[in-house]
C-alpha cells in the first residue's frame, strides 16, 4: 500500500510517499522532499507567514512528489496529513490541502500525530525494536515509553521546548536561521572552550528550560555591554559568544541525556531512540552514545532528512493506522495545537 | 542508523576505600544516577548500602563535579532531617562528596534495609489486584508524613519505596538490623504486604514547604504509576486519599495537584 505524507505543523513543509510492501518486508521511501521557511536572524517564523508559505508550495511539492517516485493518483490508497500538534495556522494550510486532495482523488484521510510519526519513523529507519524515546524539537521536548498500546510520556519539558530555548539563543546572538538556528549553534559551540555556569533544572524526570534561557541572556547582553568578551572572576578567562553557545549545549544537553538515562533505568530498556530536529546535534549524539555505553545499550538516530520534520513519516504512520482499519471522516479532518502523544492509541504495536 | 560506540564498557571500578573492602562491595542496581552496593560497615556483620555516584563521562567535568558533589550532600543532608524527624527512610553513614578530588566521583554509605521495592511487590502482585489497597494507603501515609516535615523527594516512583517486612524494622528504638534470620521468617510467615514503607533515593530530594513543590512530587509519582503500573492506576486513588488525611495541609496539595495536571505542555483542553 502507498500513502501520501503532508506536514506542516511548523515551519517545515514536507511530503512524502512511503511504499508499504507485504508484511514483515522494510517500507520503502518513494520520495521525500521539504521546503522550509526562513525567517530573518533575530525573528522566529510567525504562524502567519509560515502558514502562507505553505500554502503558496503545498502543490508545487505534491506535483514535485509524485513525478519524483512515478506514481499516478490511483497508486495511493491514503493521505495522511498532521493533526497536530503544533501551529495552528500552518496546521490548518496543510489539513486543506490535504483535504482537497481527497475529494479530488477520492481518496481516505488519516489524521496523524506529529509526535508518533517521529517515533514510527525512527523505528522504521533505525531498527529499533522497543527503544525508549527521547523527542527533542523546536517545540517539544519528552521521553516516551511505549506500554500497552500507548506512547507513555514519561518526562517532558515544564515550560518551554529545548529547541525554542536554542532558537530563541540564537534570536538574542542574531545568528542566520539558515538552515536552522540550532545547527548555527552547534558549529559556535564547536569553538567554545570555557564552561560557564547555568542553572541546571531537572525535576524528577521533567526539565525546564525558560530559566537557563534567561540566564544566558543576561550573559549575552554582558558579552554585548563588554564588546564581545568578558573576564571571568573566578578563572580569568575571557568568555566569549562561542563559550555562550558551549554552556548552553553542555548545560541542556547533560540533562537531557540524565531524564533519559532515568527513563531506560526505570523500565528497563537498553536502546535509546532520538527523533526530532535537536536530534540531528551531533554533540547530542555524542553524549547519548557514551551514556548508552556505560549501560551496554545502544543509541539509535536518524539523519536530516527523518529527524527533522518530514512529510514520510506522516505517510508512514498514518499507513500503519490505515492498515489497521483507522481513517479519519471528512468532517472530523481537524487539526489541533494540543495533541498529547499519549492520547493515540497504537493499534499497530503489540 | 545506529551509532557506533567508540570503545567497549568498562565496569565501573570502586571508588577508594572501598577497592580493598573484604569482602568485596556486591552491586546489587545499577540506576540511572548510582551504583548501588551491600557492603559492610566497620565490621562485616553490620550490613550497609554504599551509593557510589560515578562521574558522568557525557558531561562537562566541571558540570558533572558540580552536580555530584551537590547531589551527594543535599541527600544527606535530607536524610539527617527526616531521620530526626522520624520519617521512615535509611540513616546515613558516611560520605565523601568529592571523591578524594581523584575524578572517581563520590560516594555515601546508608543503613541497609531490608525487604523488596514497592514496584518489585506491585508487579507480582498486580495481576490478581487483591490487597493492593492496604499498600496504597501505606504508601499515601508514606509520602504525606515525608510531606509534613518539608522534605519533597523529587524522583517519587515506585522503584523508589522499599516495603520492610515489620520484623526487619527498627525495634526498641535502636538501628538493629536483622541481616538474615528474622527477615527470612516474616517473608515466609507473614503476608508478602505485611511491612513498613521505607522511602530510599533522596539523590533529587529539596526541602521545600511550599503546596507546588509537594504537588508535582505527586505528580511524578502518579505518572511514574500510570506507565510502570497500567493496571494498577485505579489504586493511585486510595493513595491520594490516605495522604489527603495524612496531615494538616495535605488537602491544599491536592488541590494544587489538580492545577499541575493541567499544566503538563500540549496536555488536552478537553475537561
Amino acid at each position: 500500500m502507498i500513502a501520501l505524507g503532508l506536514e506542516g505543523s511548523a515551519n517545515k513543509l514536507g511530503v512524502g510517499l512511503i511504499l508499504h510492501p507485504s508484511k514483515g518486508d522494510a517500507a520503502q521511501i518513494l520520495s521525500n522532499i521539504r521546503h522550509t521557511f526562513v525567517s530573518p536572524p533575530g525573528e522566529g517564523f510567525l504562524p502567519k507567514d509560515t502558514a502562507k508559505h505553505h500554502r503558496s508550495w503545498i502543490i508545487r511539492l505534491v506535483k514535485q512528489a509524485m513525478k519524483e517516485a512515478g506514481l499516478r493518483v490511483e497508486d495511493v490508497h491514503c493521505i495522511c496529513y498532521t493533526k497536530g500538534p503544533g501551529m495552528g495556522a500552518p496546521l490548518q494550510s496543510v489539513a486543506v490541502a490535504a483535504r482537497m486532495l481527497a475529494l479530488l482523488w477520492g481518496k481516505k484521510l488519516v489524521g496523524v500525530n506529529h509526535c508518533v510519526g517521529h517515533i514510527e519513523m525512527g523505528r522504521e529507519i533505525t531498527g529499533a525494536q522497543n527503544p525508549v524515546v527521547l523527542y527533542v524539537s523546536g517545540g517539544n521536548t519528552q521521553v516516551i515509553a511505549y506500554a500497552s498500546q500507548r506512547y507513555r510520556i514519561f518526562g517532558e519539558a515544564l515550560d518551554i521546548a529545548v529547541g525554542n530555548c536554542l532558537d530563541r539563543f540564537a534570536r538574542t546572538l542574531r545568528i542566520s536561521n539558515d538552515p536552522a538556528p540550532g545547527y548555527n549553534i552547534e558549529q559556535l559551540a564547536k569553538q567554545g572552550r570555557h564552561l560557564v555556569d547555568l542553572p541546571y533544572a531537572v525535576k524528577g524526570m521533567d526539565c525546564s528550560f525558560s530559566g537557563i534561557l534567561a540566564s544566558v541572556d543576561i550573559l549575552a547582553a554582558k558579552l554585548e555591554a563588554n564588546h564581545g568578551g568578558w573576564m571571568d572572576e573566578t578563572t580569568n578567562e575571557v568568555i566569549t559568544r562561542e563559550d555562550l553557545c558551549f554552556s548552553l549545549q553542555e548545560t541542556v544537553y547533560a540533562m537531557l541525556v540524565e531524564i533519559t538515562e532515568r527513563a531506560m533505568a526505570h523500565v528497563g530498556s537498553s536502546q535509546v531512540l532520538i527523533v526530532g530536529g535537536v536530534g540531528s546535534n551531533e554533540r547530542l549524539q555524542e553524549m547519548m552514545g557514551i551514556m548508552a555505553r556505560d549501560r551496554r545499550g545502544s543509541v539509535f538516530a536518524t539523519d536530516e532528512r527523518f529527524c527533522i520534520d518530514n512529510g514520510i513519516m506522516i505517510a508512514h504512520a498514518g499507513l500503519l493506522a490505515y492498515e489497521t482499519g483507522s481513517t479519519t471522516a471528512l468532517e472530523d479532518s481537524t487539526c489541533t495545537q494540543r495533541f498529547r502523544t499519549d492520547e493515540v492509541f497504537v493499534r499497530w504495536r503489540e | 542508523m545506529e551509532l557506533t560506540n567508540p570503545a567497549p564498557p568498562q565496569p565501573t571500578p570502586l571508588p577508594p576505600p572501598f577497592t580493598h573492602a573484604s569482602p568485596p562491595p556486591t552491586l546489587l542496581t545499577q540506576g540511572a544516577e548510582a551504583l548501588l552496593y551491600r557492603t559492610h560497615f566497620l565490621s562485616p556483620s553490620h550490613p550497609c548500602a554504599l551509593k557510589h555516584r560515578p562521574a558522568k563521562p557525557y558531561r562537562h567535568p566541571i558540570l558533572d563535579k558540580r552536580l555530584t558533589k551537590h547531589r551527594i550532600l543535599s541527600e544527606a543532608r535530607t536524610l539527617v532531617k527526616c531521620r530526626r524527624e522520624g520519617v521512615s527512610v535509611p540513616g546515613v553513614l558516611a560520605l565523601d562528596a568529592e571523591g578524594s578530588g581523584n575524578g572517581s566521583g563520590g560516594w555515601m554509605m546508608m543503613e541497609w534495609v531490608e525487604g523488596r521495592t514497592v514496584r518489585e511487590v506491585v508487579v507480582e502482585k498486580g495481576k490478581s489486584g487483591e490487597g493492593l489497597e492496604g499498600l496504597m494507603g501505606k504508601i499515601g501515609r508514606a509520602v504525606g508524613r515525608m510531606h509534613e516535615v518539608g522534605v519533597v523527594h523529587g524522583d517519587l516512583t515506585t522503584s523508589n519505596m522499599m516495603l520492610r517486612p515489620w520484623s526487619a524494622s527498627v525495634q526498641n528504638g535502636t538501628r538493629v538490623m536483622n541481616g538474615d534470620g528474622d527477615g527470612e521468617e516474616a517473608r515466609t510467615v507473614g503476608e508478602i504486604l505485611e511491612g513498613e514503607i521505607v522511602l530510599i533515593d533522596f539523590g533529587l530530594a529539596v526541602q521545600s514547604l511550599q503546596d507546588e513543590d509537594k504537588a508535582v512530587d505527586l505528580y511524578v509519582l502518579e505518572r511514574a504509576f500510570g506507565s510502570t503500573h497500567p493496571e494498577a492506576e485505579e489504586g493511585f486513588q486510595e493513595v491520594l486519599r490516605v495522604y489527603g488525611e495524612s496531615y494538616k495541609g495535605a488537602k491544599v496539595v491536592l488541590k494544587r495537584l489538580e492545577d499541575v495536571r493541567m499544566r503538563g505542555r500540549k496536555r488536552s483542553m478537553l475537561g
